[in-house]
């Protein structure tokens, strides 16, 4: 199918980005990867009448350090955040996760800024972010601003940025000695997953000194799962992982669609999360 | 008598058809381009069922470089009702069938208004200023109660959602079902499916105002029933329409069609005298290409104890869809013949409803009527053996019919040429190594593993090379079964194969090069084959039904034999010599005992062309037709065995090896045997494990793009170990079967038979297809029958 | 309007396009480089990939105008003076097509696999892979195809 007609700009730079945004107001969409746009586009699902190309400022790619923490730019490839050694190193899960996305092609063009902003709850990113306490920086006309992950994905497609705002980077702090698990569960490689699940541990002498949990489409937004991370706490053995496990859908309200009903969603989500964890404290 | 050579039929030759597929100088239809070509785009009905109030088409005629929009009731007279050549009873209910709805529309999808625009995106943008007012009427969604009191009808004129009542029987059932120790009733059903062919559908249409003719571009399977059909539509006489299927990027059924984006492109470049083209995008495909399957099938049979069976009953429910297309009613009814497969027994009945629904017509995919039938018998099979504690592979040895007993004329009055199950079946066991399966899958039981081992068996045959045209015309199919093909030996000695067949991936001019050399005794490098084009290969058939090598095929080693006979006279003649004491072996004559007087077919073809010295009489030719009407079907059949692991705390079905052993006759190419069974098995496996056509409650396509219509994809998918057997056919000079559609109807019940086979220990006897995780996990929930009918997503 | 200039398969072309106008099309209708088909509508099938600047993408969801002062390598681009790759030999000896409408793709997505992994497993290739469909194959001879010409010394895929 066929796009509808837009205005198109190319700003070479985060601050004309913005001011672009600021002019257009409700009526333009930023195009980061375009991997999620340019399709609901041609299916005529969106239609913008201004599109905002920020593939052409270079400012907005890129992985570097900052203390402990890592600052990803926003328009950094899924291919490109893969690859990166200080993503390797100090985010595994990150580079897991996303080496789940999709498939190679998509991964060349499609963006973690892209993947966030979108909040797309069956998106694999949004969960990794939301567990690894990442943050996210926005710039707008009023300057930046920095939104810790947990306030950033308000509904379903629908982040905490505002109509004039471009998100800009993200801010991993390093996870050294966590283990790490993302556990996917879709019915074919490249479908979305009906649920997935993102495990961080850190053990301490043989048990597991804390743990957090991350939940994919198990409801309108990325989740942590709360109750089970805190079943988890101290967990020595997989029987007592199985357990705290169980705990893993609480709270939670998960869609019902083709690909699921909300209880098949929901126990996916306690398996999951046992497995997630089993691996991630090498208890597996 | 021809002696020919074996160095081409046998050999795994690469394809003569890739070199410009891999390079991309491809002649998709959508390739197509000429001056001053118009995009046709078509506005389709966003509800399963309402009366149309209102078309308005002003806006869009007022859109800069729109050139034209119509309603259906604009050229309603025009485009004539769409045919159905198949209305298998007498009572057959067949409704009318404008290309563009007029006053209701019966399927989401179904096409409301067209706008014809100077490009695609201008087209696009114009189906936007179409208005159109409905007024939404109920609908029928559902194949169990369409006939129920009180739904809706999809057509109120006729007053029934019936469209006709098919039986037939042969023994006595019911007696055979009176002294029988076991009588195992189940409901199957076969999810409604999307073809897919990568290729969405393409038409181009360039109209030649002065001489009132027309060049038909189209993605078909049938450019020569295409031809036909449309004169027969649209008034249009047939020598004033050329069909051309280009390249074709796959069919599986789906372009063995009518379609009314056809005859809409072609009454619309008649009227506006301009060439048009019309592309679908793949969420039009969904909707608007024609879907398969969907059948509520109720079968039962009767045994003895010992495992005996003693008959079978079918009762069918067959969704039609909105609309009877080419072939609808009789998808089904080719089924019919195939539920008792390979087994001997007493006493069969069968019979078949068909129903309408508000959905997208259903017609032929891959196997068409054949899968679901493999799919019945082989499922209830093995829940048979389950019932007795019988082994799976044990039970059908002693039901089917052996290899000295052919040929054998079946319960369902086919009468099977060759086989040897037998032969088949051990050596798949031998190469699934089926012992120690059996033996790890015990042992998971007994350590109670959370990851579950199922092994499931298929002993399929098929009935192939469709059809004897005798055959089909008691079965009310409108047209015949036969295959052309002729032969032109040029005066340089290059051959010319001209096939009535419209091959579409299958590789007809490697595998017809191969025949026509072996035949003529040329190089495989000197045969060109010529094929789906109504000019350059008037004569023809089509493709579908595995019927291309068996029919085709064949008739091309026949027109090869007219050749050689004639090119035996001008020989005979040449050399001075009486016929029967010529020789032709590698392409040349000689005369018996003084082999240094020899001539080629070469220059024989070249003495004709000459045509100087010629036996009186003579016509000045060696060239030859052969049109092959077969007098009876040809039996492929094989044995294909699945190991599944089902983890049982996700409910996924992992498909751990998958070995077939098919025997389809001779084989004239092994590689291109093999592609078409690991391909046909991946289609099988897909219906079995992924794709589902959805509705939504109101009617709509939820699995409208190959974002939700879940097509697998290389990881999905296991490595086939494949191996034959060859047991020639009888009824044909090449002792071939056909295996295009083989490993499809094989493939779908090995795969849910050892999904199920794995489960059983938890008290499961059905999952209903796709096997999605889901449905595995709520059957093991329930520890009963998946098929109870309660679904916990649609 | 805006106007490109893009290097696709070796030659430079300057045009005026409309934004929306997807590359695929540009490729398709406006170059008459009909080589790379389209197969759908979400960049689910993958017969549309072609190389962007040297990496694999789907030239259905990628606009024109980001194209630009970039160069595009179709399947088209590849033979030269009627020397085949390996991997569209491979694709040829190992029958890994059938209708051959997904093997534009195809053979593009696992020129990229190969950039990558120049010697990948079988499972690797299946799931380097896992964006393009193909209906026809079963995939067993595409794998094949593309083991093959992982297992020569030298890849010049």
């Amino acid at each position: 199918m066929i796009p509808p007609a837009f205005e198109y700009a190319c700003p070479s730079s985060v601050d004309e980005a913005v001011r672009m945004l600021a002019d257009a107001g409700e009526d333009a969409k930023v195009l980061a990867g375009g991997q999620s746009l340019l399709p609901l586009m041609r299916l005529r699902l969106a239609f913008p009448e201004l599109v905002v190309d920020v593939n052409r400022i270079p400012e907005l790619r890129g992985v570097r350090e900052d203390g402990d923490a890592l600052v990803i730019g926003a328009m950094t490839t899924h291919h490109d955040v893969i690859a990166d050694p200080l993503v390797r190193r100090h985010a595994g899960l990150l580079a897991a996760t996303t080496s789940t996305v999709a498939d190679p092609a998509v991964r060349h063009r499609g963006t973690l800024g892209g993947s966030l902003a979108h909040a797309d709850p069956a998106g694999d990113l949004p969960a990794v972010v939301l567990v690894m306490d990442g943050e996210l920086v926005a710039q707008g006309p009023r300057g930046r601003r920095t939104i810790p992950a947990r306030e950033f994905f308000v509904d379903y497609l629908q982040s905490a940025l505002a109509p004039d705002e471009l998100l800009v980077e993200v801010r991993i702090p390093k996870a050294e000695g966590w283990g790490f698990r993302y556990e996917k569960f879709h019915r074919v490689a490249q479908a979305w997953p009906i649920v997935g699940v993102a495990a961080l541990v850190r053990r301490d002498d043989g048990h597991i000194a804390e743990a957090r949990v991350g939940l994919t489409n198990m409801g309108t937004t990325p989740l942590r799962a709360p109750a089970a991370e805190e079943a988890l706490s101290g967990a020595g053995d997989p029987d007592a992982v199985a357990q705290a496990a169980q705990e893993a859908a609480q709270g939670t309200r998960p869609s019902q669609d083709t690909s699921a009903s909300p209880e098949y969603r929901a126990h996916l989500a306690r398996v999951l999360t046992k497995r997630a964890v089993l691996a991630a404290a090498g208890m597996g | 008598m021809i002696e020919t050579v074996a160095r081409e039929v046998g050999r795994a030759r690469p394809r003569k058809e890739d070199a410009h597929l891999i390079t991309g100088q491809t002649n998709w239809t959508d390739n197509i381009s000429v001056n001053g070509l118009l995009h046709l785009a078509i506005l389709r009905s966003p509800m399963a069922h309402a009366r149309i109030d209102r078309v308005d088409v002003s806006a869009a005629l007022e859109r800069p470089g729109v050139i034209a929009a119509f309603s259906g009731r604009d050229v309603a007279e025009a485009m004539g009702s769409l045919p159905c050549a198949w209305p298998v009873a007498e009572d057959t209910v067949v409704p009318d069938h404008p290309p563009i709805a007029v006053d209701e529309v019966r399927y989401a999808g179904d096409p409301v208004a067209v706008v014809v625009a100077r490009d695609r995106y201008t087209a696009a943008d114009a189906l936007e200023a179409v208005e159109v007012d409905y007024t939404p009427l109920p609908a029928a969604l559902d194949i169990e109660s369409a006939l129920a009191e009180g739904t809706a009808l999809v057509h109120s004129d006729k007053g029934t959602n019936r469209c006709y009542d098919y039986h037939s029987a042969s023994g006595d059932y019911e007696a055979a079902k009176a002294r029988a120790d076991v009588v195992l009733t189940r409901r199957y059903h076969q999810q409604r499916l999307i073809p897919t062919a990568m290729e969405p559908r393409s038409v181009v249409v360039t109209p030649r105002a002065a001489s009132g003719d027309f060049t038909l571009y189209s993605s078909t399977q049938i450019p020569h029933v295409l031809r036909v059909l449309l004169a027969v539509t649209t008034g249009i006489p047939e020598n004033k329409i050329r069909v051309v299927a280009p390249d074709v990027g796959g069919g599986f059924g789906s372009k063995l069609q009518v379609y009314g984006e056809e005859v809409i492109t072609l009454v619309l470049a008649k009227r506006l005298g301009r060439p048009l083209k019309w592309t679908e995008s793949r969420s039009e495909a969904n909707v608007a290409t024609h879907h398969g399957r969907s059948q509520v099938q109720d079968i039962e049979v009767a045994a003895r104890r010992d495992g005996t069976l003693l008959g079978l009953k079918v009762s069918l429910l067959a969704d039609m869809g909105a609309y009877l297309m080419l072939l609808t009613p009789g998808i089904p009814i080719l089924g019919a013949s195939m539920y008792p497969a390979i087994y001997k027994m007493g006493a069969y009945e069968f019979s078949c409803t068909g129903v309408f629904t508000n959905r997208t017509p259903i017609d032929a995919y891959r196997g068409a009527g054949r899968p679901e039938a493999t799919f019945a018998i082989e499922r209830i099979m093995d829940d048979l053996a389950a019932e007795l504690g019988m082994d799976p592979v044990d039970l059908r040895r002693h039901n089917w019919i052996r290899h000295e007993e052919f040929p054998y004329t079946t319960i369902a009055g086919l009468t099977y040429d060759s086989g040897n199950y037998e032969a088949a079946t051990d050596k798949a066991l031998a190469l699934f190594d089926y012992d120690k399966l059996r033996a790890e899958q015990a042992d998971r039981v007994d350590h109670a593993d959370t990851v579950r081992l199922g092994i499931g068996v298929s002993t399929y045959t098929e009935m192939c090379g469709l059809a004897p045209s005798r055959w089909l015309g008691e079965m009310r199919y409108a047209a015949g079964g036969w295959e052309a093909a002729s032969i032109r030996v040029l005066p340089t000695g290059k051959v010319e194969v001209v096939t009535g067949t419209s091959p579409h991936g299958q590789g007809h001019v490697t595998s017809w090069s191969q025949i026509a050399a072996d035949a003529l005794g040329v190089p495989f490098e000197d045969v060109e084959v010529m094929h789906g084009d109504t000019m350059l290969a008037p004569h023809g058939m089509d493709t579908y039904g595995s019927r291309s090598l068996v029919i085709g095929g064949v008739a091309v080693h026949e027109a090869a034999r007219k050749v050689v006979d004639k090119a035996r006279k001008v020989a005979a003649h040449l050399l001075e010599a009486n016929e029967a004491d010529l020789d032709f072996a590698d392409g040349a004559f000689s005369v018996k005992g003084s082999p240094e007087a020899r001539k080629t077919i070469q220059e024989v073809a070249f003495a004709t062309f000459a045509s100087h010295d010629l036996p009186d009489g003579m016509e000045p030719s060696i060239n030859a037709e052969h049109v092959l009407d077969p007098d009876t079907f040809s039996f492929p059949h094989g044995t294909h065995l699945c190991a599944v692991e089902v983890d049982t705390e996700t409910g996924a079905a992992h498909i751990r090896s998958y070995v077939c052993v098919d025997d389809v006759g001779k084989v004239i190419n092994p590689m291109i045997v093999e592609g078409q069974l690991h391909g046909g098995i991946a289609q099988g496996i897909a219906q079995a494990l992924y794709e589902e056509a959805v509705y939504d409650e109101e009617g709509n396509l939820v699995t409208g793009t190959l974002a939700d219509y879940l097509v697998p994809g290389a990881p999905d998918l296991p490595e086939f170990v494949s191996d034959r057997t060859e047991t020639p056919a009888t009824s044909n000079p090449l002792g071939v079967k056909g295996v295009g559609e083989a490993g499809t109807i094989a493939s779908t019940p090995a795969v849910v038979n050892a999904v199920v086979d794995a489960l059983r220990p938890f008290g499961v006897q059905d999952i209903r297809m796709p096997c999605t995780p889901e449905r595995v996990w709520q059957a093991l929930r329930s520890g009963q029958s998946g098929q109870s009918g309660k679904e916990a997503s649609a | 309007m805006t106007h490109i200039s893009v290097k696709v398969d070796g030659t430079t072309y300057e045009d005026e396009v409309e934004p929306r106008l997807l590359l695929i099309h540009y490729l398709r209708d406006r170059l008459g480089l009909t080589g790379t088909p389209i197969g759908c509508d979400t960049s689910n099938c993958g017969a549309c990939t072609v190389e962007l600047d040297g990496t694999a993408v789907k030239s259905c969801t990628v606009l024109a105008v980001q194209a630009d002062g970039s160069e595009v390598t179709t399947v088209q681009g590849l033979a030269h003076d009627g020397e085949l790759t390996a991997l569209q030999r491979a694709f040829h000896e190992r029958h890994a097509l059938q209708c051959g409408y997904c093997t534009p793709g195809m053979i593009m997505a696992a020129r990229d696999l190969l950039r990558e992994h120049p010697h990948p497993t079988p499972d690797e290739v299946r799931h380097g892979l896992e964006g393009n469909l193909c209906r026809c194959t079963g995939y067993q001879n595409i794998v094949r195809a593309v083991l093959d010409v992982s297992e020569e010394e030298e890849v010049t895929a």
